[in-house]
Order: C-alpha cells, then structure tokens, then sequence
C-alpha cells in the first residue's frame, strides 16, 4: 500500500471539509472495497477520511406513514439509513425487516459475515461497483440519496459504472425511500466473490408504480429495465416476470458468462425476485 | 505516523504506527501475536479474522488506525491458558478439524463469532447455517466437513447467551 494520511473526522461536514481540503483524498467508511483496492496499488488516495465512528451517520430510521387517503396493507413509512450503517446492522434489524424485508435479505447476503460486520451502505453506492447489491436497491426504490449539501435522486446519482453525480468535497449523510407495498431481489452470485453475477431488485410503491433495476449484468453499471417494469406494472406476478423477452444488448460479457447468459438470468433472477416480493 | 491505542487481548497496548499500517501487521509485527495469519492479501481467505469491539472482522481489510480505542481479540486471546483451551479450540482438536493449520486461527474465530450470534438471536445453528457463514473462510486441506463438525461440537459446548 502507498503511504497515506490517515484522518478521523469529527462529524459529517467535519469530513467534507477535509474531503475537499485534498483533491486526492478519499472517505474511508468500512473499507471493505477501498483497503483492498489500496493494497493492490489501484487507488492511491493522498488522504483517508475516517468517518466510520460518526454518530450522525450511523442507525435506520423509521417514520410512520401519514394517514392519506386510502389505507394500504403496507408500505409508506419513510425509511432512513444512515451511510455508516453497516450491512450487519441493517441485516439485523427487527422493525426495517418488518417494513422492507427485501432490502435486510440483500445486506445479509452481501460478502461474507466479517465482510458485513464493518462494510457500509454509503461506502458501497459511493463506488457504484456495476455487481453491487445496494446500488440495485435504491433505484428500484427510487430512494433519495441525501449528501453534505444537497439531496439526489437514485435515478441522477448512478451515472455509470464506479461513477456517481457526488461532487467532490461531498460526503453521503444518509438515504431514504418509502416503504414499498411490496419488493424483492432475486441474486444469482458469483461464487468465489459473492457479487452479482445478476441481481434483480423489484419493488411495487403503495401508489402501484412499478419500477425493477438490474445490477452485475450492464456494460455500464446498475439500470432500470423498462420491459419488466411495463410487464410488472400490468401483471405483479412471477410469470408475468418470466414472460418477458430480455435482450443482450448492452449487457456485460467476461469470464463468468456472456451476455446473452446475463439476459436469460435477468429474467430468472426477475421472476424470483417477484416470487420473494 | 498515528499514535493508537487499543486493548489486545485484555491488555492496553500502544504504538506509534505510520497511517497505512494494517490492523493485522499491528497485530503481527508489533505485538508479535503471530496466531492470526495472511493467507491471500485479497480479503477473501479469512486466516486473519479477528474479534474486534465483539465483531469478526478481517484484519487485513482495516487500518490499525481504524481500530483505535477497539476491543480486539485474537486467536491467542480465546484460551484462559495452554491447558485450558476453549471449547472451540478443544472441539477442532478432537474432530481433526484443521491438517496443515494455516486457515485455523481465522475458522476459530469466526466460529466463535457465528455461534455467539445464533445464540444470542435464539437461532439454531444448522449445518447448512454453518457452511453458510464459512463463505469468508477458505481451507484447502480439509474439504470443510470436519471443520463444520467441529463447530457443531464447539458450539455444543458453547454457552455465550
């Protein structure tokens, strides 16, 4: 590992001033992508930015939904989860598993258990690695990404593969979405790394929008896919899922499987990804 | 350098460490505590699991700046002493759980970690379970079924709950 300046910030806009004080610096969450990616001589970051023991960041948040209009069976409390919370805990935690149990199954099954004991939300949609579980979460939830200075939407924060809209000196606080009335991922993984070799994520909002994201298997990082979406918003059901003709295009080909492999996993993982919902 | 303080093994230990020294050459080079390994340099073999605040984690994935004022406890701070191992320890002896050893101290300690969280969430600790949780740990001797045997046994003669 290149030689580095180690720094523990005190708070959240603690780290975005030392964040921006460097234009090589980098935040240290867990560490879990960035450690290793240092130790290889990938990255080689000037400044690290320690923000793993900040309170503010840490912790899942849930509000009761407003009492409007028609009562739904499910769904609507705004969830909140700050970026330094670990996979762990979002894992384990009873009353989000009761209001979303889509997204504590993906973190319990991210890595491995010492993996998930220190990794973080905020550090795994900051690199937007194009076979991350979370990123495919918080799009199809159409969560809002909220930063040091402003808030964005899943849809404007993934921009591409290991590329997002944060700026620099901007430091991720937390995220939030609206419980969906129903949601769930379907992962195939590739065995020695566990990240998605296909990962489908699909969520139905208590006003009925449908929206389904596809992780590890684009050329250019997580997308949404507008054939399952449309088949989805018509028919919630396995089969519907099934039914749907995915193409090759655009999808990723390497060692683990060609793209026209990625395209029929794409409608398996979909179709039990619906089956979970 | 970074100045770090720490409590290994129920002892305070400090050092002035330079910023990209990791938590297992801390571990290793500084303390000698050589139980904990380096098996791959890639996050994935597990040999350097340690505890630290209660929590399995790689050794090699974290900075020993980031374990400042931790908790960490290591393989040779499981047993009270050589005679007196811990029930996991004593529980790989007996079901040949380990042949070349190398990946041991890392098995022992997230053994040690998993049965803690089962038993702590009231959840039966299955076979499948155990397989499940070893996805961190790579062996490459044993084919794996005498180490789940042996956090079977070891798990029977846990009690951290």
């Amino acid at each position: 590992m290149y030689t580095t300046k180690y720094h523990k910030a005190s708070d959240a806009a603690n780290a975005a001033s030392l964040l921006g004080a460097s234009p090589e610096a980098k935040i240290l969450a867990g560490g879990q992508t960035l450690i290793p990616t240092m130790k290889q001589r990938l990255a080689a970051p000037t400044d690290l930015i320690d923000i793993s023991g900040i309170a503010e960041l840490r912790g899942v948040t849930i509000e009761a939904r407003k009492k409007l209009g028609v009562l739904k069976a499910k769904g609507g409390e705004t969830i909140t989860i700050g970026a330094a919370t670990t996979h762990y805990e979002v894992a384990n935690n009873a009353d989000l598993a009761a209001a979303c149990p889509a997204i504590t199954g993906l973190a319990a099954n991210i890595g491995d258990p010492a993996v998930r004991h220190r990794g973080t939300i905020g550090g795994s949609i900051a690199n937007n690695d194009p076979a991350a579980d979370y990123p495919a979460a918080l799009l199809a939830l159409g969560a809002t990404i909220h930063t040091t200075s402003r808030d964005i939407s899943a849809d404007d924060f993934f921009t591409g593969m290991f590329s997002t809209a944060l700026n620099d000196g901007e430091v991720i606080k937390s995220v939030s979405f609206q419980a969906p009335a129903a949601a769930g991922y379907g992962k195939f993984p590739v065995p020695a790394s566990r990240y998605a070799m296909v990962g489908v994520f699909v969520a139905k909002s208590i006003d009925g929008d449908v929206r389904v994201s596809v992780t590890g298997a684009g050329d250019d990082g997580v997308f949404r896919h507008a054939g399952l979406e449309s088949a989805l918003t018509s028919d919630w059901s396995p089969a519907s899922a099934a039914g749907v003709n995915v193409g090759a295009e655009g999808l990723l080909s390497d060692i683990h499987g060609n793209a026209a492999y990625r395209a029929n996993l794409i409608g398996v993982m979909a179709k039990r990804a619906v089956e979970s919902a | 350098m970074t100045k770090i303080t720490m409590t290994v093994n129920g002892k305070a230990a400090s050092a002035d460490v330079s910023d990209n020294t990791l938590l297992v050459e801390y571990i290793r080079e500084h303390l000698r505590l050589t139980g904990t390994h380096v098996g791959c340099d890639t996050s994935q073999c597990g040999a350097c699991v340690v505890h630290v605040n209660g929590q399995a984690m790689k050794s090699c994935t974290m900075l020993a700046a980031a374990a400042e004022g931790a908790e960490v406890t290591t393989v040779e701070g499981l047993a009270a002493s050589k005679d007196d191992l811990h029930p996991m320890q004593l529980a790989f002896k007996e079901n040949h759980g380990l042949q070349c050893g190398f990946c041991t101290p890392g098995m022992i300690m997230t053994a040690t970690d998993m049965v803690k969280r089962y038993q702590e969430a009231g959840k039966e600790l299955t076979e499948d379970a155990i397989r499940h949780e070893l996805e961190g740990n790579i062996c490459r001797c044993t084919g794996y079924h005498n180490i789940v045997k042996s956090i079977q046994d070891g798990a029977s003669k846990m009690t951290t709950a």
